[in-house]
């Protein structure tokens, strides 16, 4: 296995939601293309966490942070940085399909568009469209509106739409979740595919998936203070058979949660 | 064993039953008061002003002789007047909701404002006519124009758009804009993009309301100085004017009878007017909602 730098970083990473502090101290280094899972109990700061990657949380009034986010070494809060920025270069798939009401080319060309590209939109859409495997579907109906399609496509179309900016990193916030086991098998076959290309971080509630498509697993629980931190990073086969902490092991082997 | 025995459970059945039906009457009743009403109403001023409704009737000029006194002055005065407020309130509606839904800060500031607007769209539209007059008309030394008619007309609707609009756009769901950003929108390309396109089925209902209710005003453009007697067609926004339902009002507090044959034959017009300028705001709403929902 060729080591690589850690494509995402955090250092003593903390989140406050104005006084009161939700995360505590996490650092954390993910790796260059591949499947990091972050699994935890409900409430346990997961899709906080994921959004301080791409500074999505900035969206939200009462949120502060301390200690620091790195993407290929920067950090990505350092004054004079600008959230447009990073967020063009670290995509987000969420937790329900949310297609724009427009059509299927409309969404896929939107990121490319917003972002001034110049080049061959449609060459770009289609090879987006092909990458999510989703173009054989949608091929013969690009003006329909992307409201149109079944709610496992619209989320393949979501990751169509993130891939067409060319991102290093795409984080998914529990992607599946709203989605039925077949298109929930699609996704993740997809994803084990886009990992050779990508950095992929996703959030899932789902021990199952985490085991089946992650390299690695990042497990995160509130403390009696109901702060959250992290209790144990690994190797995903690590993390599932021979658990460093009994927290981990309790939760895996679904003893709550 | 059910918390009430099965006799006990028939009986109190039937009352409620009963009880759904007469609902169901009282309801009925109501509409059906509200539609006679409209029904009397229409019917009258049918069966008085229809004969009146001509093209000659159109194309006149009001006239000391109630068969000859026609409503070009005031058709033409309404609709620039009222064409002009809906675009002023369109404009300026629109983009104070955007500020106020997504640029200003959530704090008790913005409440207040939020509270005033209310407020404005509940004042008495004689009000506005006065505001009209001291600031149109004297200050910005307008005249009793159809522009100083528009602007005082356009702050009678400002309130409605403002408040429709920030409605539709609160409604534009927060996982649109998200999507955005997450793509590397700026903040300014998510609401053009994004918010604007799906919130402006709600933001025309708005306006649609807002110019219906204009279009009926008649205190505020006396109060500002509209003319009642107008024999030409306002040629500039700085002529004056006079429009429908003062023209109305004109006719109807007239002792001739032929008057009053015009006022139910203006009242005609005014009608026809404000149902198909609402129906081409129907049809622009509907056109795009289609292309949103595909």
């Amino acid at each position: 296995m060729v080591e690589t730098a850690p494509v995402l970083r955090t250092a003593d990473l903390s989140v406050y939601y104005g006084s009161v502090r939700v995360i505590s101290g996490v650092t954390l280094d993910l790796e260059t293309h591949k499947i990091t899972s972050i699994i935890g109990p409900s409430g346990s700061g997961k899709s906080t966490l994921l959004r301080c990657f791409n500074r999505m949380n900035d969206l939200i009034p009462s949120f502060r942070m301390s200690g620091q986010v790195l993407f290929d070494g920067q950090d990505i809060y350092a004054a004079g940085v600008d959230p447009t920025e990073i967020r063009y270069q670290i995509g987000m798939v969420f937790q329900r399909p949310n297609p724009f009401p427009k059509s299927i080319y409309d969404n896929v060309a939107f990121g490319p568009r917003v972002n001034g590209f110049k080049g061959d939109l449609p060459g770009l859409v289609e090879q987006s469209i092909r990458r999510a495997a989703l173009w054989d579907e949608v091929k013969d109906r690009l003006k329909e509106s992307a409201l149109s399609l079944s709610g496992g496509q619209q989320q393949r179309l979501c990751i169509a739409r993130a891939l067409a900016v060319e991102p290093q990193v795409i984080l998914m916030d529990e992607p599946c979740s709203a989605l039925d086991p077949i298109s929930t098998l699609a996704i993740e076959e997809l994803m084990r595919e886009l990992s050779r290309e990508y950095s992929i971080v996703i959030v899932t509630h789902n021990m199952q998936q985490a085991a089946r498509v992650s390299d690695f697993t990042a497990f995160l629980m509130g403390r009696e203070d109901k702060v959250s931190e992290l209790i144990e990073y690994g190797e995903t086969r690590q993390i599932f058979t021979t658990p460093g902490d009994e927290r981990t092991e309790a939760y895996i082997t679904g003893r709550f949660g | 064993m059910a918390v009430i025995s099965q006799g006990e459970f028939r009986r109190r059945m039937n009352r409620r039953k009963l009880e759904g039906h007469i609902f169901h009457a009282l309801c009925l009743l109501a509409i059906l008061i509200a539609l006679s009403m409209l029904g009397a109403l229409l019917l009258n001023i049918a069966s008085e002003g229809i004969m009146r409704v001509n093209w000659s009737f159109i194309t006149s000029f009001p006239s000391r002789h109630p068969e000859q006194a026609g409503i070009q002055a005031a058709l033409l005065g309404s609709i620039y007047v009222v064409t002009l407020a809906g675009a002023l309130a369109f404009i300026f509606g629109v983009g104070a909701a955007i500020y106020l839904e997504e640029y200003a800060a959530r704090n008790w500031f913005a409440r207040i404002i939020q509270i005033n607007i209310s407020n404005l769209a509940g004042v008495p539209s004689i009000v506005y006519g006065i505001l009209g007059l001291e600031i149109f008309v004297r200050y910005l030394a307008l005249g009793k124009s159809v522009i100083a008619g528009g602007l005082t007309l356009a702050l009678l609707a400002l309130p409605i758009v403002i408040i429709a609009s920030e409605e539709a756009i609160r409604a534009v769901p927060s996982s649109i804009r998200e999507g955005g950003y997450a793509l590397g929108a700026t903040r300014w390309q998510a609401i053009w993009n994004l918010v604007l396109p799906q919130a402006f089925p709600g933001i025309l209902t708005g306006v649609i309301l807002a110019v219906s209710r204009a279009i009926g005003e008649t205190a505020p453009l006396i109060v500002m100085g509209a003319l009642t007697f107008v024999p030409f067609a306002p040629d500039s926004p700085l002529s004056r004017f006079t429009v429908l339902p003062i023209q109305i009002f004109n006719w109807v507090s007239r002792p001739q009878e032929g008057f009053h044959q015009a006022a139910a034959a203006g009242i005609i017009v005014l009608l026809v007017l404000l149902l198909s300028m609402n129906a081409v705001a129907v049809l622009l709403r509907n056109k795009f909602q289609n292309r949103l929902e595909g």
